[in-house]
């Protein structure tokens, strides 16, 4: 499918043509991007709820092709108090070419890509989606291991309400791997995310031992528990610290084991990793900028 | 009509409801409003042998003709069901509900971050028809299921 005025709303959009699509985009981008591309664009960011670090790697990707950024930024809560979200959406539709939108409302993007007529970008809805997210962990993977499919993959943490970590079984799962869902019973997939797994084909296996599987794994994805996302603040005190990645756990991977988190990081990845060659979470970082550069200029340039 | 519903005995005015799954037939009543507080004359049968269901339930209810605003709940209920309509012992219309592959507006999704949830949007629940019996919708939105029992429970609640 073509990318010019696409809309990302959930991983599942993207078949691996169009994926690889946007990683060539990024392999050339990451040697010299054109910094005038979208001169005259403007970006609308609409950030409800609290993510500087998502926000800042769009506005520098926008910013680095020459397009303008503008934000709202405003906890949703307080938006509601004053109009409704369609209202904010239409607004900003009309003062953007495209929009960027995270909130804590499962079905925000899927609702703005209606209502709005430019393309919008879903840079994180409630415990739901994030597909940059997502491709920007196949990007990391596919760089650091040189491919995207036989890979033992083992994904830690929060599977329930953790987006990133969802966003991410379901890009895997595109590719032949084996995926490994690590996680405390309270946190493992919703039935939802179980059965769209199945349907896609993929092969996974569901634990709570992390030290089990370890020494079979390729890649380890951590994710951290949040908080925010619990229903019941009971049931966080239950499952906090579940995880903790060091090198002591670490100690039976493979060499060659990669490890990945989408930060931000709270106590579930140890600083000891960070030195050592296992550490590609500050390379998804980095890699995030250019996937973005490469998303905002073929939906809003093409191919 | 079917052999079966002859069963039941013959009505001069009002609405004859076929092909209710067996043991729904109670559920379709405070659906539709008729519980005892309602003058209609009401017959039930239920578990009738029927060539479609094996068995099922039927609804006769006299001097009343539905509304047809409540045909989308009730095809969730009783989605192989015939409406007739009867006036002077004979069927003047007859129709049949329709569970179509998406059910809009009816239901609400029981996840209260849903953005179909969110007060003053201009939005339309949504739910996809994963599977008719035992009913189980999805919500396009938050992806979240819903079952027959959750359905009954929204459909009939303060009825
Ligand atoms: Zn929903």
């Amino acid at each position: 499918m073509a990318w010019k005025n696409r809309d990302v709303v959930s991983i599942d959009d993207f078949s691996k043509e169009d994926l690889e699509a946007l990683f060539k985009k990024t392999d050339e981008y990451e040697h010299s991007y054109p910094s005038g591309i979208l001169k005259g664009k403007i970006i609308g960011n609409i950030f409800l709820e609290y993510s500087t670090r998502t926000r800042v790697s769009f506005e520098v990707a926008a910013k680095r092709l020459g397009a303008e950024v503008i934000n709202l930024v405003a906890e949703y809560s307080s938006i509601k108090k004053g109009e409704s979200l369609y209202d904010t959406l239409k607004m900003m539709d009309i003062y953007s070419d495209l929009l960027v939108i995270r909130s804590p409302i499962e079905g925000t993007a899927r609702f703005a890509s209606d209502v709005c007529k430019h393309p919008v970008i879903n840079a994180g809805d409630g415990y739901l989606n994030h597909p940059t997210q997502a491709m920007i962990d196949l990007y990391t993977i596919r760089k650091l291991k040189g491919r995207l499919d036989d890979l033992r993959i083992g994904v830690c943490g929060d599977l329930r309400y953790g987006r990133a970590a969802v966003s991410f079984m379901f890009g895997v799962a595109k590719y032949s791997n084996k995926i490994y869902a690590i996680s405390p019973a309270q946190l493992s997939m919703r039935e939802d995310v179980k059965n769209k797994l199945t349907e896609i084909g993929a092969y996974f296996v569901e634990t709570n031992s992390l030290e089990e599987v370890l020494p079979e794994l390729d890649v380890l994805y951590v994710t951290r528990i949040q908080k925010e996302r619990f229903p019941d603040i009971a049931e966080y005190e239950k499952v906090k610290g579940s995880y903790k990645v060091d090198l002591k756990t670490l100690q039976n991977s493979k060499r060659d084991l990669i490890v990945m988190h989408p930060l931000p990081r709270v106590d579930e990845l140890s600083y000891e990793i960070d030195n050592t060659p296992m550490q590609a979470y500050f390379k998804q970082a980095e890699l995030g900028v250019y996937i973005r550069m490469a998303l905002l200029s073929l939906i809003l340039v093409g191919e | 009509m079917e052999e079966a519903e002859m069963k039941v005995a013959k009505i001069r005015n009002g609405t004859v409801i076929d092909h209710i799954p067996s043991g729904k037939a109670l559920v379709v009543l405070r659906l539709l409003g008729l519980t005892g507080k309602v003058e209609n004359t009401l017959t039930i049968a239920m578990n009738v042998k029927s060539k479609k269901l094996g068995i099922k339930d039927i609804i006769k209810v006299e001097n009343l003709e539905l509304d047809p605003s409540l045909l989308g709940s009730l095809a969730l209920i009783a989605p192989m069901a015939t409406i007739n309509v009867i006036r002077d012992y004979r069927v003047y219309g007859k129709s049949k509900v329709i569970l179509k592959d998406y059910v809009e507006g009816i239901l609400k999704c029981p996840n209260p971050t849903c953005i179909s949830r969110q007060q003053n949007e201009p939005i339309v629940s949504k739910f996809k028809v994963i599977q008719k019996t035992p009913l189980k919708l999805q919500c396009t939105y938050c992806y979240r299921y819903v079952n027959e029992n959750e359905v009954i429970e929204q459909l009939v609640e303060g009825k």
